[in-house]
């Protein structure tokens, strides 16, 4: 399960998904990161890195179009975000699946429950046939067997898992995982990382990261961009690896080597 | 893979044998969620059909675009076959869904963990909520033991907890209030006016409607609709507020930090009830009698003077004493109802919110066996027309 597949088409054409021109992000008058261009592309593995507070979530929200840049743009599958009416905007939503912090379960229903939900919701299969699928999901994310349990009744890592099994339950095109390794054992973390990787070689999702975790960065990643804190902007972007190489930024330095004591770069 | 975009190529299978008794099942066409997909028990009689397959293996040359859909299908016939004790041989699946189906795999379901959950018969239904009915007495007991020695160590002064909380809580409980308890007094007063209106003006008595604001609103309608206003918004806000501390582990923080959550969160919260809903009895009362001054002087043309000399005629100041009483008892309820549920409120949403039904339901109730108790032991109206 280690050996990723090659993905031929990934290199050679490289097809932007989510666009981001010139975005300024506020509260009110309070500016939290100005000035993002960047691309993300189909197939990527992309991560957005940066300091505690830095705005990385607020990113996620906006590439996704639940909330409204104060300038610039965001352009996704070639169209414009919020040029587009809200039906357009939802139908965005429908192709991304999306893995909260704490995994965001629904409290009052089961695993399987949870799952089910949107495959109900947006597909016309069978009873039987939704439940296979949920119970797949929860396998894929090494849950199985746990269907009828209620949230409240496993454990915080385990619902994190689950929440990851309800964000790709229609198998969505994009897949934004807020902090995903936050709170997992190592070996969960190494599974879940095996995941993100099959994820995209296999169904060719894409994959946006929020992550402070300097080994899954390094060994998920082929893009980048570092949110500073200080300059409230981009100060590097693109490969991990590269980014390490090539740097000059004594911020972006110090954050992937943990300042100086993190050595092992895959 | 583009689960938005519809798909154009229906997904097709058949199941064919070759010489050595292999099933082969070929797949075709597009294997998504939105297209429609076989199910296995399409091909179920096929597979298990003579000549019995003693291995079963895909074939998908011919595949168009696949999804989780797909992966659903494989692992319905591996299972099938599993329990038939068939091989089956992946590698004529894309190799992208070999991959997933061994990472579904390679976490072994776990055993026992299905939870088989009967129903209960009749009987035991019965015999359950008996026995959750003695847990649960026993709880409130507990609680109320509880709270009397915190009660305790305050008096000692050996209680912890933040006073700016305890003023919150008392402008929550207080002047947040008032614009709720006025409307509904207010209302209430101009309603019973009417009513009596109607009734003392076919006796000529429309004077004695002073007497029927002032005494039903000082015994019993002040204390009582105050009491359950507070429990609607009060005692419901308690118990969402300690539910929700417990759902996020806060309640678990202030025992790690040595701070009992009897002192910290139910003290401050009981005596900011004790001490307003009394006041508030007071406030409720004057707007009442105020309410109904306004059917008496407009509708049945009386004096303000009139009014008010029979009102102070007619209600004696002792009758407030026990509404005051009355009052702080309703008050300690209402927290204790609100604040207990809060503390025994499981760790999910729908648990607070069941916490916060439970405790509006369980002051209300306590609100009016506790008045009945005041009306047996300590008649009002008696006294006062005597």
């Amino acid at each position: 399960m280690t050996e990723t597949m090659p993905a031929p088409s990934r290199t050679e054409n490289l097809e932007p998904l989510i666009t981001v021109d010139d975005l300024t992000m506020a509260y009110g008058s309070f500016v939290v990161q100005k000035d993002l261009t960047f691309t993300i592309n189909r197939r990527d593995i992309f991560v957005i890195m940066g300091g505690s507070g830095c705005g990385k979530s607020t990113l996620m929200y906006h590439l996704m179009g639940l909330r409204r840049p104060a300038a610039g743009t965001v352009i996704f599958g070639g169209r414009n975000v919020w040029e587009s009416t809200a039906e357009e905007r939802e139908a965005i939503l429908r192709r991304t699946g999306m893995l909260y912090q704490a995994g965001a379960l629904w409290t009052s229903m089961t695993l399987a429950e949870n799952v089910s939900l949107p495959i109900e919701e947006y597909t016309d299969l069978k009873p039987s046939q939704v439940r296979a699928l949920a119970s797949l999901k929860l396998a894929l994310v090494g849950l199985a067997g746990y269907e009828d349990f209620y949230p409240s009744e496993i454990s915080g890592g385990m619902m994190k898992r689950a929440g990851l099994a309800r964000a790709m339950a229609l198998d969505p095109e994009i897949l934004f995982f807020d902090e995903p390794s936050a709170g997992l054992d190592p070996i969960s973390s190494k599974r879940l990382d095996d995941l993100i990787l099959q994820l995209r070689d296999s169904l060719g999702s894409t994959i946006v990261i929020v992550t402070h975790e300097l080994p899954q960065i390094f060994a998920l990643a082929n893009n980048s961009i570092y949110l500073c804190n200080q300059k409230r902007t981009i100060t590097a972007k693109g490969d991990p690896k590269e980014i390490l190489r090539t740097t000059t930024d004594p911020i972006v330095k110090e954050f992937l080597t943990r300042d100086g004591t993190f050595t092992n770069v895959a | 893979m583009t689960a938005g975009a519809p798909s154009t190529d229906v997904s097709r299978v058949d199941v064919t044998r070759t010489a050595d008794g292999t099933a082969v099942i070929g797949l075709s066409g597009d294997w998504t969620l939105t297209s429609r997909m076989p199910a296995l028990d399409d091909i179920a009689a096929d597979l298990d059909g003579a000549p019995s397959a003693h291995r079963v293996a895909f074939e998908s040359s011919s595949i168009g675009r696949w999804d989780s859909g797909l992966l659903t299908f494989v692992v319905a016939v591996i299972e099938h076959a599993k329990a038939k004790s068939v091989d089956v041989d992946l590698s004529g699946l894309p190799q992208g869904t070999q991959n997933l189906v061994a990472l579904a795999a390679e976490v072994p379901a776990e055993k026992g963990a299905h939870q088989a959950k009967p129903r209960p018969s009749f009987l035991a239904t019965i015999g359950n909520s008996a026995i959750s009915f003695g847990r649960e007495t026993g709880q409130v007991t507990a609680f109320i033991g509880e709270a009397a020695l915190s009660f305790g160590r305050m008096m000692t002064g050996r209680t912890r907890f933040r006073r700016s909380d305890l003023w919150e809580f008392i402008q929550q409980a207080g002047v947040d209030a008032l614009p709720i308890v006025s409307l509904i007094m207010l209302l209430q007063g101009l309603t019973m006016a009417f009513l009596g209106a109607a009734q003392l003006s076919l006796f000529g008595a429309q004077i004695f409607v002073a007497n029927l604001i002032g005494l039903s609103m000082a015994a019993e309608i002040g204390a009582v609709m105050t009491a359950i206003i507070m429990a609607g918004r009060t005692g419901a806000a308690y118990a969402a507020q300690i539910g929700t501390m417990q759902v996020n582990q806060e309640i678990d923080a202030l025992i790690t930090l040595g701070l009992k959550p009897m002192d910290f969160l139910v003290l401050p919260r009981m005596l900011a009830l004790i001490v307003m809903m009394p006041l508030l009895y007071l406030y409720a009362n004057l707007l009442g009698m105020f309410g109904g001054g306004l059917i008496a002087v407009t509708v049945l043309d009386l004096s303000v003077q009139q009014y008010m000399t029979q009102l102070f005629g007619a209600v004696p100041l002792s009758i407030f004493a026990t509404g005051l009483l009355k009052s702080a008892v309703f008050g300690l309820l209402v927290a204790v109802c609100g604040c207990m549920q809060g503390m025994a409120c499981g760790r999910s949403a729908s648990a607070v919110g069941e916490a916060t039904t439970s405790a509006v339901v369980m002051s209300i109730v306590a609100i009016i066996v506790a008045d009945g108790i005041f009306g047996v032991v300590n008649p009002p109206l008696v006294s006062a027309m005597g």
